[in-house]
């Protein structure tokens, strides 16, 4: 058992350990997985506050009908900022680029990916690309197209768009660079004695996400050069006044966007199943069909693009087929809410943070999800296509599913990563802030979307002020969540107690080493279980009580 | 696979490999899969092909939208070049092949030599390109020409602008694998791809294969279907 191994003092952790280089070129160059997973959740943490900005600010400017803090243009360039921001620089790389990249070879028993410096060059790419985005949006003309960079504006705009398209190109590179790692990584550096299906759920979503990330991304790619080069030689491809036809760049676009939305939502989903089965003390229900449902979301997502397209002109037959595959993508999806409740089922639940904000985003979560079918069928979406509607649906499986699970697996995996202790009665009370803002701010967008009101204008008619004001006040209350579980977290690190090797009693590979991990991971070779999460030896009373004894030799120890 | 090369599977694995010395100061840590580098290279192909296909998309589209435009600019490309192209890059082909083969018999001096004949081979075809485009240039068919914004119809202009990318990403990509096969002749002589080491020359001629792969395809796509 976990408990055997923990408090072992004569071993030396990852940040401790000495390399071949010294003070911050030992974090610089170094291949170390972990390290690299710390790094990325240094940048992205920090885009992520950057982007956090925007959004408030774009709340506040919605407070009152007309100007309230700043001008239309500068409004435009906020969404703008925003959106890519908060697209490429957190949501996409975020839960494969930090907890991928530190959990994946601890779950499946390696001693790192398999191209340790491949993965290097993936983060100073994220790097390259992120300096890259905020240099132009800084200090060049600020852009103006929303994130999506449609074509004809995007050609004709007198904004920069060549940098942050550049940008978004080398960001590409370090997201297939990753995908590419983790699939290899998965099959050849698995533990012997582990097969696939005795794989956690977490990584078997990192599977699949990573796939995406290897098929869809090349699409991305070769469209925005295309625009890159339209825009400075004319080569009339998405051009109208040259022949070209800018629907077809909607259509590159959305095939590797949309699934692009499965790049952020399966490892969430996969964070959602491990700390469900764990808090549960329980093996996940209807194991195989979560796998395989995390493939099949993958797959079948690949094909649901351009119901982001309903009404850009389309045939019926057309609109038809992908109105058809977008529904049949809920299924899989629905499989996975179902099987979450019924692992709950019977389980000896633990009201941890990490289980709280997941059964929130479980909830925030359907609600999202349910809100897309009347997106994804072709007549309501007619209605609904580029309303607030579209916004608060998006957010909510943003923010409600997405962002929460990020943030879940923080406090999930904190003791793994640095081997301190949150303080959790802080932490739940930021989860249930967190879960009342989510609520507040994108609330309201449902209703003023369905009476008509369009997404990313600047002015609005005073009858929809009222939906504003709520919505500002929201944004608020999520903001304030958020930064009480960072500031929560950062004490932690200086201050929280020692957590042991497995404070939460988990059953995944991880947890069988003690916090923070050695360099090469494992002191013992691990001995994987059939089941990833085998509860049947589990007695909570045991557990609590060791729990407690283990605290306090940790305390005798520092 | 060879018997020579490693399976790092099992090493991996096998945790009394390596450890830590008195000071804290790691030893050094060796890793080798060949297996698991061809995969990773594989999976890099796909994501090229992916890449192409985003163009292969776009040129079936307006083929659809513009099917004697399109008849009609095809025309104008120099079937002769092309063929010759084509006759050079699948040489080219073999030649890597056999210098890869050559190595893993041991006979350096041959593989070296066949390698700066695919070189040779990737030269010629760039040459020939350039006085392709060069030709084309020479006539007023360019991206955003008077000529074509002016004189041709907007399928002739979309058919060019696809003709100049993807011939350019093409050739882009075989001065990439002559790049690559410089480092793997500079690596063969120094020892570093030997006959028992020799993954890093298999990818560089997967991606040489792959070169060659979607030219066959941009061959008949532009030249021939009139």
């Amino acid at each position: 058992m976990s408990m055997n191994t923990t408090t072992n003092k004569n071993y030396t952790n990852f940040f401790q350990v000495k390399t071949k280089h010294k003070g911050l070129l030992a974090w610089l160059l170094t291949t170390d997985h972990k390290r690299i997973g710390i790094m990325y959740l240094v940048s992205i943490l920090s885009f992520f506050l950057v982007g956090l900005t925007f959004a408030f600010m774009m709340r506040l400017e919605m407070l009152t009908p007309g100007p309230t803090i700043v001008d239309a243009q500068t409004y435009n360039s906020f969404f703008t900022l925003h959106g890519m921001i908060m697209v490429f620089l957190f949501i996409i790389p975020g839960i494969p680029a930090v907890f991928g990249n530190f959990f994946l070879p601890l779950q499946i028993g390696a001693d790192d990916v398999a191209f340790p410096r491949i993965n290097l060059l993936s983060y100073y790419l994220y790097l390259a690309g992120a300096f890259l985005a905020l240099y132009s949006l800084i200090f060049q003309t600020h852009i103006d197209t929303g994130w999506t960079f449609y074509v004809p504006y995007s050609l004709r705009t007198g904004t920069d768009v060549t940098l942050p398209l550049i940008a978004a190109f080398i960001l590409g590179f370090s997201s297939i660079v990753t995908g590419l790692n983790f699939i290899t990584t998965m099959h050849r550096m698995r533990i012997k004695g582990m097969t696939m299906f005795q794989m956690p759920l977490f990584s078997w979503s990192l599977y699949s996400t990573a796939w995406i990330q290897v098929l869809a991304t090349p699409i991305i790619g070769i469209t925005i050069v295309l625009v890159l080069l339209e825009r400075s030689f004319g080569f009339g491809i998405f051009d109208p006044t040259l022949g070209g036809d800018p629907v077809l760049y909607q259509h590159l676009f959305w095939i590797y966007s949309h699934p692009a939305v499965y790049i952020m939502a399966i490892p969430a989903f996969g964070v959602i199943s491990d700390v469900v089965a764990t808090f549960s003390r329980k093996s996940i229900f209807g194991y195989k069909v979560m796998a395989y449902s995390t493939m099949s979301i993958a797959f079948i997502g690949y094909l649901v693009w351009a119901h982001h397209m309903f009404t850009s002109g389309m045939s019926d037959t057309a609109r038809t087929v992908f109105s058809f595959l977008t529904f049949f993508v809920a299924i899989p999806t629905g499989v996975k809410v179902f099987n979450w409740v019924a692992t709950l089922w019977r389980g000896t639940i633990v009201m941890s943070s990490p289980m709280l904000m997941a059964l929130s985003a479980i909830f925030l979560f359907s609600i999202g999800g349910l809100t897309g079918l009347h997106l994804g069928s072709i007549s309501t979406d007619v209605h609904l296509h580029d309303t607030y509607f579209v916004i608060a649906h998006f957010h909510y499986v943003i923010i409600g599913g997405i962002l929460s699970m990020f943030i879940a697996a923080m406090h999930f995996w904190f003791p793994k990563m640095f081997g301190k202790m949150h303080n959790e009665k802080v932490a739940k009370v930021g989860v249930v802030m967190y879960f009342i803002g989510a609520n507040v701010l994108y609330f309201p967008m449902f209703i003023m979307g369905y009476m008509g009101m369009p997404r990313r204008y600047f002015d609005y008619l005073p009858e929809f002020q009222i939906y504003h004001v709520v919505s500002t006040v929201g944004s608020w209350i999520l903001i304030t969540a958020i930064l009480l579980m960072f500031t929560n977290l950062l004490i932690a690190i200086f201050k929280g107690k020692p957590a042991g090797s497995n404070p939460w009693g988990a059953k995944t590979l991880e947890w069988t080493m003690p916090s923070p991990p050695p360099l090469l991971n494992f002191i013992d070779t691990p001995v994987p279980s059939k089941d990833p999460y085998d509860y049947s030896d589990h007695d909570e009373r045991i557990f609590r009580d060791l729990k407690n004894k283990e605290n306090i030799i940790n305390q005798e120890n520092s | 696979m060879s018997t020579t090369s490693v399976d790092a599977h099992e090493h991996s694995n096998n945790h009394a490999g390596h450890g830590y010395g008195d000071n804290n100061q790691l030893y050094v840590h060796f890793h080798r899969d060949d297996y698991g580098s061809k995969f990773g290279m594989w999976l890099f192909l796909f994501t090229e092909v992916l890449l192409f296909g985003g163009l292969f998309i776009l040129y079936y589209g307006y083929r659809i939208a513009y099917p004697h435009d399109y008849h009609n600019a095809a025309m104008e490309l120099n079937i002769v070049m092309g063929a010759v192209n084509t006759l050079v890059l699948l040489t080219s082909s073999l030649t890597m092949v056999l210098s890869i083969v050559a190595l893993r018999r041991k006979s350096i001096k041959t593989s070296l030599f066949y390698l700066i004949v695919t070189f040779g081979f990737g030269a010629t075809f760039c040459v020939n390109k350039y006085f392709e485009w060069s030709a084309k240039i020479h006539h007023g068919i360019f991206p955003g020409s008077m000529e074509l914004r002016e004189t041709r119809p907007a399928g002739e202009v979309v058919f060019f602008g696809l003709y100049y990318l993807m011939t350019g990403l093409h050739t882009f990509h075989v001065i990439v694998g002559m790049v690559i096969m410089v480092f793997c002749f500079i690596f063969i002589r120094t020892g570093t791809i030997n006959s028992d080491k020799y993954i890093v020359l298999e990818n560089a001629g997967l991606y040489w294969h792959l070169v060659d792969l979607i030219w066959i395809f941009l061959f008949p796509l532009f030249y021939l279907l009139h």
